[in-house]
């Protein structure tokens, strides 16, 4: 397949599947049917961009043939193809369940043309390879996400709603300030032109504080320390299947940004930037944790521990080595999948007792053994024990810091770690091997969705077969570390030569 | 309230409106204008007609729903960037005919491209406008 065919696939297939939903506007039926096609689609797209990747190195196509300073450049290195196929993945699993837990009123609203118009924002910003052009993905991400995390319009979901979209909204000021001040500097907004431009300018003071608005930027987005709080605010609010999108794929765009930046564009005058982030990293990983300690509300605990594993991937970031990159990036993708299959899990534990609430559930382990050994497998793998991928990402990570001698941070990621099993036997303990109500069996009628014409039987596949899904990449990622962390490592490699990335865009031309 | 001035004007300025925002289309190419502003001049032709009649009403003569129009301009606009994709062209780059063509002057996909922004600003504007005017769904259908 043709490069220009392969960058631009991730973005023309959930655009054309939104489009033909709003064809089928009221064929619901059939809009479930494209929903599952399209992303099934984009899956395999972004596998086959991912191998050529492989076996090619970074692949780079100019949009609209406008040469590469001047017109937008589509890239792709290891780990932004990684990344996208991390969006397929997800897009997968949650459009499936979608389709067996969303309810009609939601779908009639256009919940699924959201979804897609929502993976083609989050993997445009990935494949971008300009600054601008990664703001205005971020909008279109983040405009989507509004509408998916309002949409229903319940009580609880609207007051969210209002934090999110404001520190959102503050942040894309943030970074379209930070956009004006590095195109008045270089005059550019190509990332690899104003690498190079950046080598030549001195101005080192200005140059940091541009890199460090940008980290503000993108650290509300990823929700960092100390600005995440709006994240265990709002995440808990919209429905289990959007909850599991947002925490697979919009905070990870934060960090991902975060890394491009630090590794391409501003490695002038970075020691402080990158010491700044390891602090900012130990800080989100230990109030991460201990916000969710206190919490015992299913969706709100599992939230605050997305902050806190938000610091792993800000610890490889700041301990700058070839292995810690890797780590990250291998961290970047087990967490997405894990901390998604438990967010599904809380759902489908929803539809079988009717509360996210931690003391008013228990005893699901004799109905549901399936459930709770899924459960319990990425759950452990987020602690990292091994063998599972959990373990491995946070492995390279600790022995990156200990490389460094960074021992402040690698006793964080010790400490966070056992607070995290803590947190994660607390769940495990009261959702599932409490006492309960015993007499309550898994019964399949609680599947039903009222107004959907599906049988309870079909429903209840569809919501665990994404969770199998992704529960059996984190095993494999796990058990079969070896291949992808190797993967894991050439990324990091490419993300330290930048030289690589700026002749694959500035070279040549497509 | 029906005003009988304001029924009657609208069904001479709709098809001059309409008009008058393909125009617009046609001139964004070299000059101020283009899709965006075409669809906005036609979605208040439709605007008008609802004031001036019903939504009901308005929405029959519109014949396609908003939400089809949109679908269609999106995939217009994708349509003028794969054209030069099975081109063997980068996504989106223009391709132009050769000969002028009465009318549209230099057509190519950027045209193409602007016809479909021009559908899909007409839905989105529609659809806020119709919802907005519209009565609650329950009270429609009694009526009916």
């Amino acid at each position: 397949m043709p490069i220009r065919l392969l960058l631009t696939l991730p973005i023309l297939i959930p655009l054309a599947t939104a489009a033909a939903m709003l064809m089928a506007w009221r064929v619901r039926r059939l809009q479930r049917a494209i929903n599952v096609a399209g992303s099934t689609g984009l899956l395999a797209a972004a596998v086959a961009l991912f191998l050529r990747v492989h076996s090619d190195g970074i692949l780079a196509v100019q949009m609209g043939d406008w040469p590469a300073p001047f017109g937008i450049t589509f890239v792709a290195d290891l780990f932004s193809a990684v990344m996208v196929v991390l969006t397929g993945l997800m897009g997968l699993a949650v459009s499936v369940y979608s389709t067996g837990s969303i309810d009609v009123r939601r779908e009639a609203f256009g919940y699924y043309p959201l979804l897609h118009i929502l993976l083609m924002g989050v993997c445009g910003a990935f494949l971008t390879g300009d600054v601008f052009n990664l703001f205005v993905w971020f909008e279109a991400m983040l405009i989507a996400s509004f509408v998916l995390m309002t949409l229903g319009g319940e009580r609880a979901q609207l007051e969210g709603a209002v934090k999110y979209v404001t520190m959102n909204l503050f942040s894309s000021a943030i970074f379209l300030a930070a956009t004006g001040l590095l195109y008045g500097i270089v005059g550019t907004l190509n990332m690899a032109d104003a690498a190079q431009q950046l080598d030549a300018a001195d101005n080192p003071g200005l140059i940091t504080t541009i890199a460090l608005l940008f980290l503000v930027s993108f650290g509300i987005k990823a929700a960092v320390f100390p600005l995440f709080f709006w994240l265990p605010a709002s995440y808990h609010t919209p429905p289990v299947a959007v909850t599991a999108l947002f925490s697979g794929l919009l905070t990870k765009v934060g960090v991902y940004a975060g890394v491009r930046f630090l590794t391409l564009i501003f490695v002038q005058e970075s020691e402080f930037t990158l010491k700044l982030t390891l602090v900012v990293a130990g800080f989100t990983m230990v109030t991460g944790v201990l916000g969710a300690a206190v919490q015992t509300e299913f969706r709100r605990l599992l939230s605050f521990h997305i902050v806190s594993q938000i610091g792993y991937a800000l610890m490889g970031l700041g301990l700058f080595t070839p292995l810690a990159l890797a780590g990250s990036v291998y961290f970047l993708f087990h967490v997405s999948v894990a901390k998604s299959a438990l967010f599904l899990v809380s759902g489908v534990v929803y539809k079988l007792r009717g509360t996210y609430d931690l003391k008013k559930l228990g005893g699901l382990m004799q109905p549901a053994p399936g459930l709770s050994a899924l459960f319990l497998i990425s759950a452990f793998s987020l602690a990292g024990i091994p063998p599972l991928a959990g373990f491995w990402a946070k492995f390279a990570l600790v022995r990156a810091g200990l490389e460094s001698a960074q021992y402040g941070i690698v006793a964080a990621a010790l400490g966070v770690s056992i607070l995290t099993l803590f947190s994660m036997t607390k769940i495990w303990a009261e959702v599932f091997w409490k006492p309960g109500d015993e007499s309550a069996q898994e019964d399949v009628s609680s599947f039903a969705v009222p107004g959907v014409e599906a049988r309870p039987h079909s429903i209840r596949r569809r919501m665990l077969a994404p969770i199998v899904l992704l529960t059996a990449i984190t095993i494999i990622l796990g058990v079969a570390a070896d291949p992808f962390f190797a993967i894991a490592q050439r990324a990091a490699d490419q993300l330290l030569d930048r030289g690589q990335y700026i002749r694959a865009v500035l070279g040549g031309g497509m | 309230m029906r005003s009988l001035i304001l029924s009657t004007a609208v069904r001479f300025l709709l098809p001059l409106i309409l008009l008058f925002s393909v125009f617009l289309v046609l001139r964004g190419h070299n000059e101020p204008g283009g899709g965006f502003i075409g669809g906005l001049v036609a979605s208040t032709a439709f605007a008008l007609y609802a004031l001036a009649y019903d939504v009901t009403q308005a929405r029959k003569t519109l014949r396609a729903s908003p939400h089809s129009l949109v679908a269609a301009g999106l995939l217009t606009a994708l349509l003028s960037g794969l054209l030069p994709l099975a081109a063997g062209r980068p996504f989106l780059t223009g391709l132009w005919i050769k000969r002028e063509i009465p009318v549209l002057g230099k057509a190519g996909t950027p045209l193409l491209f602007d016809a479909g922004v021009y559908l899909v600003v007409l839905g989105v504007m529609l659809m806020i406008i119709f919802s907005l005017a519209e009565e609650p769904k329950g009270e429609r259908k009694a009526k009916r």
